[in-house]
């Protein structure tokens, strides 16, 4: 694996701070190095919220991705213009194509469009596993952690009365992952 | 031989070094007696100011810490948040307590920090020299205000024990004089209560003794109390502001 | 103990918590408010005491108080709140008293930004204060080592009479990384018979600050340095990265070393001898890590989210002020690794 640099970028509420979160949980409960970086102010409160996490088999140097990302979730259109610029060669574009869209082709890069939103919608009444639905297609991407420890990070994640919400997130996740694999 | 007068052990053997006929004199002796009386002296940690009685540490025959300038307070809160169990004590001039050190006044009383504070007033900056004070009365004159407090310059002073009574955390509150020997017993035995109402838990207690200052005021010490009864009295009005003691009594 | 995910600031909470700190008097700012938020529902369960003070002022006037009074101590901010802290870190200073003030820089003068910096330097390391002193600074590059740095700080407070500041940033205090929490006290402490805690049958305490006699006073600020002799001799803390074979060699610490860390990656691949020195005490600055290297190295490339706040540091540790090249960006502006690559590239002469 070496280093795997993830942007999840969104509106603030969108759980794109959660998302990373999981990620990194995971990426620590495989025993890897992991860091998770938010973007953090007055934007926390409604406006654009990113987290850069870094999953690696060495020590992690800089927290933020500024460059070579090997993945950026794209969750809205703001976030997709702020951020396409530093995914590195080969990276992977995840959009939540309800919202976004990339306007221009970009070389080496793979997108995949994922209508995330209606999605979640069509199956829990509403946008708010849009995330986790991206989070599947992500570790079914790129090289990162593996599913089973994704649905063991959902058990530290949501401890006590919040693991009344793991069903639903492993059934987002799993339709994100299987999305991502008959993706054409 | 029958010993009809000694010396409290409340305080040391060194020399104050006070100008003749300050009171900080007196009221050091009040709360070393008051804490004697009530076998605390043991037990109490007193915080200092930045003022004439910034030595103040030197004088009491207990533990005790020189503070930042008008910090007292909260200096105290440390203390007695880490030894709720014993007697601790700001003593602090107007300067300290009411220009510099208004924030932290406020706000230890505010909280109900279960601490004594006896604060000095005489209406003027002494150990800098007299400059006007937060509670220098309008028309009266300091090196910073040469002609006299003038309110529409210098603003006006304040009072406050009155301020002090608006907020809920306080549970006693006095304004005593030791102009005359009859003050000197009220003061004390205010200061008595003040101190018992803290051993008890009951929250913040505060004594304001009106002070005089001969040295930067110009007068002699028999003037300055004269002063003291005719001038800055009327404007201080001495009395109980606040006691919940009183109030279950009823 | 297993490794959990936390945010820097709640686990230097807890790290304080594992070192037997008790009492933390604090006001909030951002980047730093999730301590005072932590603490205030932690310290409790412990038995402790939070208290959420009526400013920067009182807050570090309490932890005076309460050192003092012979407790572990702690209170914490964010660049502007430290500054406003600094009077009360000059009397904890010279009155010999032990506590331990975590400052979560941002960028500054003045209210600044709520992002990360590191322009507190000369304010920790030169003092803030009035007056000759030194406060212990230690500087953490992660979130495991703010943990390890906090229960640190306890123990050299308490054993050189001093006040330790460990001085991260805003990046470090709202990024998450595990961490696990191992305190060990590794300093043999005498008990606190100074303290605070009313006389009883014994001799009174005092806690002094003013000293009104010059020669007096003198002897007191002397007394302080042959402590501060002491800690420089003995506490001085750093990293070496890739130095083995290094003809240059990046100086920078905190989250700037980060991003010097990724870009020495790149950096190597591209065939450039290059390391790292990261200072992990600022004050005693570590002079030792250069005596060793001042012929070898070529060049020493400082990295800060600064103006370069370090730099004369770095000049006074390697004795040659002409090796020094500096790169720094600052306001709350975190460089990029891109940026410290072509930095170090054009000092070390260009693409190879």
């Amino acid at each position: 694996m070496n280093t795997q640099r993830i942007c999840c970028a969104g509106f603030g509420g969108q759980g794109t701070l959660s998302m990373g979160k999981i990620l990194a949980y995971a990426g620590m409960l495989e025993g890897h190095e992991v860091s998770w970086c938010p973007s953090y102010g007055p934007e926390m409160r409604g406006g654009t919220a990113n987290c850069h996490v870094i999953v690696s088999d060495e020590p992690i140097g800089s927290p933020v991705v500024t460059s070579d990302a090997n993945c950026v979730i794209a969750m809205n259109q703001p976030s997709l213009d702020k951020f396409v610029d530093i995914l590195g060669k080969d990276g992977v574009l995840i959009v939540n194509s309800d919202l976004a869209a990339l306007k221009e082709d970009k070389e080496d890069i793979r997108v995949l469009n994922i209508p995330a939103n209606a999605m979640s919608t069509q199956e829990f009444g509403g946008a708010k596993l849009a995330n986790i639905i991206l989070l599947g297609a992500v570790i079914q991407s790129i090289n990162t952690v593996t599913v089973e420890s994704i649905d063991d990070a959902f058990t530290h994640v949501f401890e006590g009365g919040k693991a009344k919400f793991i069903p639903d997130n492993k059934k987002a996740f799993k339709m994100g992952y299987e999305f991502a694999q008959n993706y054409k | 031989m029958a010993v009809i007068f000694q010396k409290t052990k409340a305080l040391t053997d060194v020399k104050l070094h006070y100008c003749p006929g300050c009171a900080h004199g007196i009221v050091h002796r009040l709360v070393a007696e008051a804490l004697e009386e009530l076998d605390e002296v043991k037990n109490a940690i007193v915080a200092v100011p930045v003022g004439c009685s910034v030595f103040a540490n030197k004088y009491f025959n207990f533990d005790a810490i020189q503070c930042a300038h008008g910090r007292a307070p909260a200096t105290a809160t440390g203390i007695k948040r880490v030894h709720p169990d014993k007697m601790v004590l700001t003593y602090q001039g107007d300067g300290d307590l009411a220009s510099i050190g208004t924030a932290e006044i406020i706000h230890a009383a505010a909280r109900g920090e279960k601490i004594t504070t006896i604060f000095i007033n005489n209406g003027i900056y002494g150990m800098t020299g007299g400059q006007m004070a937060p509670t220098t009365l309008p028309g009266m004159k300091a090196t910073t205000a040469k002609n006299g407090r003038d309110p529409k310059i210098n603003g006006n002073p304040i009072r406050v024990c009155e301020m002090l009574s608006a907020l809920d955390g306080p549970v006693y509150i006095e304004r005593v004089s030791v102009s005359t020997p009859a003050q000197v017993t009220q003061a004390k035995r205010a200061i008595k209560k003040a101190l018992e109402i803290q051993r008890k838990g009951l929250g913040f207690t505060f004594v304001e003794v009106v002070s005089s200052c001969p040295t930067n005021w110009g007068l002699t010490p028999v003037k300055a109390m004269e002063f003291v009864r005719e001038k800055m009295i009327p404007y201080y009005p001495l009395g109980v502001y606040k006691d919940i003691t009183a109030e279950e009594g009823k | 103990m297993a490794k959990v995910l936390m945010k820097g600031n709640e686990a230097v909470g807890k790290a304080a918590i594992e070192a037997g700190c008790r009492f933390f008097f604090g006001y909030p700012i951002t980047p730093q408010s999730e301590v005072p938020e932590y603490l205030s529902s932690e310290l409790p369960k412990v038995g402790g005491v939070f208290v959420q003070a009526e400013s920067e002022v009182a807050a570090i006037n309490m932890v005076y108080g309460a050192a003092g009074a012979g407790a572990r101590v702690l209170t914490s901010s964010s660049s502007p709140g430290i500054a406003l802290k600094q009077e009360g870190i000059g009397y904890i200073s010279n009155a010999g008293l032990p506590a331990v003030i975590i400052n979560m820089m941002r960028g500054g003068p003045g209210l600044g930004t709520i992002q990360p910096g590191q322009a507190d330097y000369n304010m920790a390391v030169k003092g803030g204060s009035n007056g000759d002193y030194h406060n212990i600074v230690l500087a953490p590059a992660s979130v495991q080592e703010a943990v390890d740095m906090v229960m640190e700080a306890f123990d050299l407070a308490d054993y050189y009479g001093t006040p330790v500041i460990v001085l991260a940033d805003g990046l470090i205090g709202q990024m998450m990384e595990p961490v696990e929490f191992n305190y060990v006290c590794k300093k043999e402490l005498a008990p606190k018979t100074w303290a605070l805690t009313g006389k009883g049958d014994g001799e009174k305490h005092m806690v002094e600050n003013l000293v009104i006699e010059p020669d007096e006073c003198e002897a007191w600020n002397k007394k302080h340095f042959e402590t501060y002799a002491k800690i420089e001799a003995n506490e001085q803390a750093w990293e070496e990265f890739l130095m083995d074979d290094a003809e240059y060699a990046f100086v920078s610490y905190g989250t700037s070393s980060r991003i010097v860390r990724s870009a020495i990656g790149y950096l190597r691949e591209a065939g450039y001898k290059v390391g790292m020195i990261r200072p992990k005490t600022l004050w005693p600055f570590p002079t030792k890590a250069f005596e060793k290297l001042d012929k070898k190295i070529k060049k020493y490339m400082d990295v800060e989210m600064s103006m370069g706040q370090m730099v004369q540091d770095v000049a006074y540790a390697c004795n040659d002020k002409n090796k020094i090249e500096f790169y720094g960006r600052t306001g709350g502006v975190v460089p990029a690794v891109d940026e410290i690559v072509e930095f170090g590239k054009k000092v070390m002469g260009g693409d190879k």
